[in-house]
């Protein structure tokens, strides 16, 4: 199972390559060099101290974000999905503020946060923590009613239930909405970086682009990609330990 | 039947639910009282407030009329010496066989005699799957496990809310064959909810048969030939179940 798993991956990346080699070949355009010149200078930038420092930075604040969104999100998501009373409360406030582009806040944000890391992790927690709180909410309120009267007829207590019960059943939900805001962060991650940084990989691709080094930019695309399969696969791998009840045969 | 002491009685019980600004009856005027190790199967037409009864009996739900009384108190909330089992088993799917089975032991912080837990496992034919989770197992395997998790409590009284109706026929008697040994075995009283004629002449010594329309108790049946070894396969058993099927015709 495990095999087949990495060996679609190599065949997934293959396919990629060589489908990138025949557009490059295709094209033949200094825009878009083909993937051995890449992949070569990636090999070369992995050696370099400045590549480490930009791919650390955006490491940084991607992980400083989602942990930001992680801590405030599912707590409040559990809360309000099992509990009807805080539901109808903040409900009212979630539905207002769920449909505003947060990016729209970055001017503010940097106002507020400055031009360094803070601005960048306080916009990606941002968005991620909504990406977060509605899936945790639905998750904790999916529980059916069967398994509620059966926790209380065991004597179990509304703490109980929260970490016998919505916890657990909240948790592939969870790392689903971790996996698909991986994707966002990276986004964010980029677009704040290319507006006011001095690094990370956002930095480092617009930097590459600025000086048609068309070579350097893919690698550092190619960098924040691996960045976000990094933290996809974290997930899925998490996902399979804490939930093993979700991949039995 | 000699003389046991009374465990649970429901005093004038009525039970409404509120929909907007409807108000619906579905229990009204049940007067009940079940005795310690006694067996009370519970049938009646669709709607009838069986489910609801049982509930009300482990006070999950409170009355809107009337009180339970339980071993000479009023009953405030559920109470260890009530288990429940529901149809659907109410196994946890995140925890294993050991885990859901321990589940309500360690909810009550009662600690567990493992000579009693390994007996009730091999009496149960479920002692090979504590690493399972609930997913890996058959509906019967699934139902003996709840009962484990439920009995595991030592409880007075085991409600059980129509246990076996998703299941084949052939695991169901074998089910009914073992509550029926457990029941005699270990002498807690049992109130089974089931819309099956058959299985409330096999399992009640009492059998109480529910009007429609939440109208209350149309009748209580006794039927304590059901105790004998082979009543499956008695002439009473298949007189009983047809009378029962005629009273709950009268009922609806």
């Amino acid at each position: 199972m495990k095999r087949n798993r990495w060996f679609s991956y190599l065949l997934s990346v293959t396919a990629l390559l060589l489908l990138w080699q025949v557009v490059a070949w295709s094209l033949h355009s200094r825009l878009l060099p083909g993937p051995f010149a890449v992949i070569t200078m990636l090999g070369s930038e992995m050696l370099s101290a400045l590549f480490w420092e930009h791919t650390g930075a955006s490491f940084l604040r991607i992980t400083a974000g989602l942990a930001i969104a992680f801590v405030t999100a599912v707590p409040l998501g559990l809360v309000l999905g099992s509990s009807q009373r805080f539901d109808n409360l903040l409900e009212p406030v979630v539905s207002l503020v769920y449909p505003i582009p947060k990016i729209v806040l970055l001017p503010l944000i940097l106002l507020v946060f400055g031009l360094g890391n803070m601005s960048k992790i306080v916009l990606i927690a941002l968005i991620i923590f909504f990406q977060l709180l509605l899936p945790v909410r639905d998750s904790a309120r999916q529980i059916n009613r069967e398994m509620i009267v059966s926790f209380r007829s065991l004597g179990g207590n509304r703490r109980q239930f929260v970490r016998h019960v919505v916890l657990p059943s909240s948790m592939p939900g969870i790392f689903t909405a971790l996996r698909l805001g991986t994707g966002t962060a990276i986004a964010v991650l980029f677009f704040a970086e290319s507006l006011s940084a001095r690094a990370g990989l956002g930095y480092y691709i617009l930097n590459a682009w600025g000086r048609a080094d068309y070579t350097a930019m893919f690698v550092g695309m190619i960098a924040l990609s691996l960045v976000g399969v990094f933290y996809y696969e974290v997930f899925a791998v998490l996902e399979r330990r804490i939930c093993p009840w979700r991949h039995l045969n | 039947m000699k003389s046991t002491p009374e465990l649970l009685r429901l005093q004038n019980i009525g039970r409404d639910f509120k929909s907007g600004i409807n108000c619906h009856t579905v229990l009204n005027n049940i007067n009940l009282a079940v005795s310690a190790g006694e067996s009370l199967a519970v049938v009646g037409p669709s709607g009838c407030g069986k489910t609801t009864l049982l509930m009300l009996m482990s006070g999950l739900l409170t009355p809107t009329r009337g009180k339970v009384i339980l071993e000479g108190g009023i009953q405030q909330g559920s109470d260890r010496r009530i288990a429940l089992v529901q149809q659907d088993y109410g196994l946890l799917p995140w925890k294993t066989v050991a885990q859901n089975i321990l589940l309500g032991a360690r909810l009550q912080r009662i600690t567990v005699d493992a000579d009693n837990m390994n007996s009730l496992k091999a009496e149960l034919g479920i002692t090979d799957l504590d690493r399972l989770y609930p997913e890996q197992l058959s509906g019967g395997q699934r139902q003996r496990v709840a009962l484990a998790r439920a009995l595991l409590l030592q409880p007075q009284l085991l409600l059980l809310d129509e246990p076996f109706a998703a299941l084949d026929a052939i695991t169901r008697e074998r089910l009914q064959d073992l509550l029926r040994k457990l029941h005699h075995q270990r002498g807690f009283g049992l109130v089974i909810v089931t819309h099956d004629v058959r299985e409330a002449a096999l399992l009640g010594q009492r059998v109480l048969v529910l009007e429609g329309k939440g109208a209350g108790i149309h009748a209580i049946v006794s039927n304590t030939a059901c105790d004998r070894a082979n009543f499956r396969s008695m002439p009473e058993y298949f007189k009983q179940s047809v009378a029962l099927r005629a009273m709950i015709g009268d009922a609806a």
